[in-house]
């Protein structure tokens, strides 16, 4: 099995491509596009215990525990939180879960999109970053 | 005799000048401030009465001697007055200065509800209600054993008034009922209900949050018992809010909050009470605020409140129009009775995309369910996207909101 690129350089790849970007159009299209691309979850796994709620939108996701790693899945019925979810998916899983852990997510910031954390109302995304760390917690208390 | 020629139209240009906040820029576009249904933007004239109260005459109210505890008593008074004069009210004694509508709501339910209601007894709301006019009927349902009846809208989120009819009976103690829906910007026909409740002894609360700046208040033509609204949504400061109420039914309540302002004598064998209204104004209150709402009160009378009107049913005229030639987008609660506010979904869209992708374009909108759960559940949406109008908006912005849609269609697409 492939060991993924450690969290920090994937996180760079990201700042990187994002720098490419010159308006608000091309960076949101860009998203929109990743949410697009992201897997459904599995219709089993759309069920209350794995809802992250935000006051606007839904965030549903899945963890599992494999050989030492952490795996997300997740989805979302709004497209620009998908796509951000993609990304997050793209940073975070395959990771170890005390890597995920100590994660610092400046990258968000660099990227600038740190609004759509800053609006803990109104999306499920900060959320979803705290159950992540939560869930990667939770697999290193039983043995990760 | 000289007979002058008045102007009867509103120069909406002008009026944008004396609120400050219109001319600042948000992601580099110039700020589009279709969010009034949350909160309207403030005129100068309440910015410098704020400024000049702190500046000029900050003292405590009623109690000091001094001449700017003289100078701000009179002009927390004089907001009084005003307001009695806004809505209508047969005496100052019925206004009752409260943080906003939601305070005013939980102020009758806890209130009059602990006092009077009962097991069995029946409390009236619709499935539009805010979700401040929802929660603090259940917190004294439970504690009094009473029960909640709700009316059913139609798809297009009107009351279903054969409905309300049935349901009312002598159980019926209170009905509480929202005068335009926040949600869907739907007017109801308050004073039918009113006069429907009263025939069968029942009391009524209006809740005015969304009606008190856009349509002409009168409480006592409407007979309603209660009527509550918030300073911040027409075009006053955030933080203080009023209440009316006959002045039979506040007599008869029991104070809401101990404190200062509210006694008249205290001992420890027994306080009694102040007079209306200040029996219900415990503790210092938001004088700052009061005083400046006088300020947003005269903003609306001088502009006058018909000529707001003709202004804002032609944007909503004219939005109405532009929306329904964007395809794919369907307008929730397309009734003929109706305040500036447009609420709308859009296929395959969903309304946070929408919210974030006209944000970026400078365009404010509300987007999600609008605190308003039942009624969304109703209607079977996860939420709506919702413009809403002032008398300082324009029909360059209606422009901009739709330029603003077909380019999120075009990204989402």
């Amino acid at each position: 099995m492939n060991v993924p690129a450690s969290i920090t350089s994937i996180e760079e790849e990201i700042v990187e491509e994002f720098s490419l970007f010159d308006n608000w159009e091309d960076k949101y299209e860009y998203i929109i596009d990743m949410g697009k691309k992201l897997p459904p979850l599995e219709e089993q796994h759309k069920k209350d215990e794995n809802k992250i709620r935000g006051c606007q939108s839904t965030v549903w996701m899945v963890s599992e525990y494999r050989d030492g790693r952490i795996y997300f899945k997740a989805e979302s019925d709004a497209m620009i939180v998908k796509g951000l979810i993609r990304m997050l998916i793209r940073v975070f899983s395959g990771q170890k879960p005390q890597d995920v852990v100590q994660a610092d997510m400046k990258f968000i910031d660099e990227i600038g999109m740190s609004t759509h954390l800053a609006q803990t109302r109104s999306n499920g995304l900060r959320a979803m970053i705290r159950q992540m760390k939560l869930d990667a917690t939770a697999w290193m208390a039983k043995g990760g | 005799m000289q007979t002058a020629s008045i102007d009867r139209t509103l120069d909406v240009y002008e009026i944008r000048k004396q609120f400050p906040i219109l001319f600042r820029e948000v992601k580099g576009r110039p700020l589009v401030y279709l969010d009034n249904a949350a909160t309207s933007q403030k005129p100068r004239a309440v910015l410098d009465a704020l400024d000049g109260y702190y500046k000029g005459y900050n003292a405590n109210i009623h109690r000091g001697i001094h001449t700017l505890a003289e100078e701000a008593t009179a002009a927390f008074e004089a907001t009084r007055e005003m307001v009695r004069r806004f809505i209508g009210a047969s005496s100052t004694e019925e206004i009752i200065f409260t943080r906003g509508t939601t305070e005013g709501i939980n102020l009758v339910a806890s209130s009059w509800g602990r006092t009077y209601l009962k097991p069995g007894d029946e409390i009236i709301l619709s499935n539009l209600e805010h979700h401040s006019n929802i929660v603090p009927w259940q917190m004294i349902a439970q504690e009094t054993g009473a029960a909640i009846k709700v009316i059913p809208v139609t798809d297009d989120g009107a009351l279903i008034m054969d409905a309300y009819v049935k349901l009312l009976s002598p159980k019926t103690k209170f009905v509480s009922i929202v005068h335009v829906s926040n949600a869907l910007g739907v007017i109801n026909p308050v004073e039918e209900i009113i006069q429907k409740a009263h025939a069968v002894g029942a009391i009524v609360l209006v809740d005015g949050a969304q009606s008190s700046v856009h349509l002409d208040i009168d409480v006592q033509a409407l007979d309603a018992d209660f009527f509550a609204f918030s300073g911040h949504k027409v075009y006053g400061p955030t933080g203080v809010g009023v209440l009316y109420g006959k002045k039979a039914l506040l007599e008869a309540m029991p104070p809401y909050q101990g404190g200062g302002e509210m006694i008249r004598e205290v001992a420890f064998s027994g306080t009694s009470y102040n007079e209306l209204p200040y029996k219900f104004e415990a503790g210092t209150p938001n004088i700052a605020d009061v005083v400046a709402l006088k300020y947003a009160l005269d903003f609306i009378t001088d502009t006058h409140k018909s000529l707001i009107r003709t202004h804002e049913d032609d944007l909503l005229k004219y939005v109405t129009e532009q929306l329904k030639s964007i395809e794919g987008l369907r307008i929730v609660g397309d009734v003929p009775d109706k305040v500036s506010v447009i609420s709308f979904v859009m296929k395959d869209i969903h309304p946070q995309d929408i919210g974030i992708l006209l944000d970026n374009q400078g365009i404010a909108v509300r987007t999600g369910h609008h605190c308003t759960q039942p009624l969304m559940k109703r209607l079977g949406l996860p939420g709506t996207s919702r413009a809403s109008f002032a008398v300082y908006n324009t029909r360059e912005e209606v422009d901009a909101l739709v330029r603003g849609l077909l380019k999120v269609k075009k990204m989402m697409s």
